[in-house]
């Protein structure tokens, strides 16, 4: 008998009880994050701040000049972009400053330039597919545009994100995308920077992954800064 | 010449193990100082005592509901991996899934595997399989590299080096890595450790990780990490092997979604940790990163045996949160090694003897006062104390009494002084005229009560009989009433 017929012919003869499966969702019916967009947002950035990620709040048209006023500021010496409407967009945004960082696009198989990606990539940008605010949480969706390395191997990573896809809670986000008819080949919940309390106890960034999380927060209209910077925010 | 691989069992000499570690007064100021912050996050964690009090009910609840059906989930989890171009292979013991990952490692002639926090990989020992073969095995998580440095084993599930000051650290680095300054600077001894691994990752043939929930509705393995090694490991080499415990696949995605929360919340009183991982497949045509090869490995090692019994199968609702050592007064005063054994603690205590037998278990049952603080911060609400009872209850039974879910080593801790003290103790209630007798000559012989008794007067003054018996006392007062 293999080792699958045994273990599966041990687990079938153990005694059988019928139970059925608990409502999930009413549980977080019960225990709903207020559905309040500014409040949301304002958590949202609570949360994220409190574990080091920096917030640059911006919108759909200004976002490539916020992202080049970050790159005047912070001088990275190279930029991984993907090769889409976003990543170009930065690119143009970015060469009409007076010192622009190396930029690359991922273009071809990792294989062929890991080496290049963990020396000489100092920063990446990415989008985001959505966020969550309970947790103060972006959700990735790698993909073949934007593989998984760009948010894991550069020490800086840029996120992309469009406000309005900010859910309450990690089920609302899960339940409402829908993301059981098909989930890809990886995708991320993000939560800050890497770090670690390995020694001591003693928090530290950037233990493997990025040391540093930037947000690009596109608000819609309606939404200004000031709103959700206000006392008590 | 035939060389017969010696086994250890140093879980065999937790008495002794535990006796060291009291002594120990560097040990148990780290501990001490470590338990106490992880149990005020943890309580930070869950400010609402009637949410936390729902959540942990609709973990039970789900791990409940998930086990009912863990063979048909397993099989659904291996259909949709497979699927998804997963490899899923099975294992019953340690030595098959050993086989197994040297298998895949040396079809690529690989020589050097970075691995992410799995406690399953230290429970199959496989670092020294590996070795043994020539593939190096790199442990990547910051407390695990350390760990390994020191030639130690981790001291606790979520925290491998809990038990580790920084100047001891410090002192590690210098010594062990090259051209390495010495530094107490937390930050620096982090950027050292980072830099080094980052090179692993880079070279490495093969990742190795573990797997917190293993989710069998669309064949997905779910990580948690705060690190981004678990990322690494399962991302940049060409192969990535996942290996876990039969008892960790849920049923449904959306599972996962309180049952990680309740994780974090009691493992470090973190709302969230920084990745949550859900890997799905290998590279797809079109990718450009990740690996091309994925496999998983299923383990059992024990676990069936838990699962036949409808008691002792609540002990595969844990998901290692590691709340159950942080509460604990033994573990927080004696810490991981004493036990022994890969699962230190309560949980350790109750899962052990599955995995090791009785008969190389028998004093963790007993590593209890029975307070009921595992109980009553286990996420999953696993009646702890009363798995430790049932466990206790096993390991007296005596090795040749037929029952339907017999134990590995059942009877391991059976002792014929024990024994025949319990057959005289029942004759002695048995019949009310030796009753009596017994207990008239108990308080009249008081002078002989032996000073040592056992394990009794280790800790505590000898018992000596009252100079009457109860029966007497009363019968004495009831006279009294009746003159006045
Ligand atoms: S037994 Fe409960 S408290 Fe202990 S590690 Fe498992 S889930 Fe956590």
């Amino acid at each position: 008998m293999s080792a699958r017929e045994s273990i599966l012919a041990k687990l079938r003869a153990a005694p059988k009880t019928a139970l059925a499966h608990p409502d999930i969702a009413a549980h977080y019916q019960r225990f709903p994050f207020p559905d309040d967009p500014v409040g949301k947002l304002r958590h949202w950035a609570r949360m994220m701040r409190s574990v080091k990620t920096e917030i640059l709040w911006t919108d759909a048209t200004h976002w490539p000049e916020a992202l080049a006023e970050w790159a005047d500021h912070r001088r990275p010496a190279s930029l991984l972009l993907s090769d889409t409407p976003h990543g170009h967009q930065a690119a143009a945004a970015l060469a009409t400053r007076p010192t622009v960082p190396a930029l690359r696009y991922f273009d071809s198989e990792l294989d062929g330039w890991k080496e290049q990606l963990f020396h000489d990539v100092e920063a990446a940008f990415t989008r985001v597919r959505c966020g969550i605010a309970a947790t103060g949480t972006l959700v990735l969706w790698p993909d073949a545009q934007e593989p998984r390395t760009m948010s894991l191997v550069p020490p800086i990573h840029i996120a992309l994100f469009d406000t309005t896809t900010l859910h309450g809670d990690f089920h609302s986000a899960m339940h409402q995308e829908n993301w059981a008819a098909g989930m890809p080949t990886n995708a991320v919940l993000v939560s800050g920077p890497s770090k670690t309390a390995d020694i001591q106890l003693t928090l530290a960034y950037g233990a493997h992954g990025p040391r540093d999380l930037v947000v690009l927060a596109m608000l819609p209209d309606g939404i200004s800064p000031a709103m959700l910077e206000e006392e008590g925010a | 010449m035939n060389s017969q691989p010696v086994t250890l069992y140093p879980s065999r000499q937790f008495k002794d193990n535990a006796r060291a570690a009291l002594a120990d007064t560097e040990l148990r100021g780290s501990l001490r100082s470590a338990m106490d912050f992880l149990m005020a996050k943890r309580s930070s964690a869950f400010p609402d005592t009637d949410e936390l009090d729902a959540l942990r009910t609709l973990g039970e609840a789900i791990r409940q509901r998930c086990l009912s059906r863990l063979p048909e989930l397993l099989e659904q989890l291996e259909e949709r991996l497979t699927a998804n171009g997963v490899t899923v292979h099975w294992a019953e013991t340690p030595a098959q899934a050993n086989a197994i990952i040297h298998g895949l490692v040396a079809a690529r002639n690989g020589t050097l595997m970075v691995k992410g926090k799995s406690m399953v990989s230290e429970e199959i020992e496989l670092n020294h399989h590996l070795e043994a073969h020539g593939i190096q095995a790199l442990e990547s998580d910051m407390g695990e590299y350390i760990v390994q440095m020191a030639g130690e084993k981790p001291t606790h599930i979520i925290m491998p080096a809990i038990h580790k000051t920084k100047a001891q650290i410090a002192r590690l680095f210098h010594e062990k890595l090259p051209d390495t300054p010495y530094t107490e600077d937390v930050d620096a001894l982090i950027r050292i450790g980072r830099n080094a691994l980052r090179e692993a990752y880079l070279q490495a043939d093969v990742g190795l990780s573990g797997v917190n929930f293993a989710v069998a509705e669309t064949g997905t393995l779910c990580l948690v990490e705060n690190e981004g090694n678990g990322r690494m490991c399962t991302t940049v080499p060409d192969l990535h092997i996942a290996i876990t415990g039969i008892e960790k696949v849920v049923e449904k995605l959306e599972d996962v979604v309180p049952l990680y929360s309740l994780l974090t919340r009691s493992a470090i009183g973190q709302p969230i940790t920084t990745y949550f991982n859900m890997i799905s497949g290998p590279r797809r045509p079109g990718e450009k990163d990740g690996p091309r090869e994925v496999h998983l490995v299923l383990l059992d090692n024990g676990r069936s045996q838990a699962y036949a019994d409808q008691q002792l199968r609540k002990t595969l609702q844990c998901i290692r949160c590691g709340a159950c050592m942080n509460h604990c007064p033994v573990y927080s005063r004696i810490g991981g090694h004493a036990y022994g054994t890969t699962y230190p603690g309560p949980i350790g205590e109750i899962i052990s003897p599955h995995l090791l037998g009785l008969e190389n278990t028998r004093d963790l049952p007993t590593a209890s006062s029975l307070c009921g603080a595992c109980g009553e911060v286990c996420p999953v609400r696993i009646p702890i104390p009363e798995m430790l009872m049932r466990l206790r209850e096993e390991s007296q039974r005596p090795a040749g009494e037929a029952v339907d879910h017999p134990l590995r080593g059942q009877g391991a801790a059976a002792s014929t002084t024990e024994a025949l003290a319990w057959r005289a103790w029942r004759r002695v209630y048995a019949s009310p005229g030796t009753y009596r007798l017994f207990g008239w000559s108990a308080t009249r012989l008081r002078a002989l009560t032996p000073p040592t008794q056992a394990g009794w007067t280790q800790n505590h003054v000898p018992m000596t009989p009252a100079p009457k018996t109860l029966h007497e006392l009363v019968r004495e007062r009831e006279a009294r009433r009746k003159e006045s």
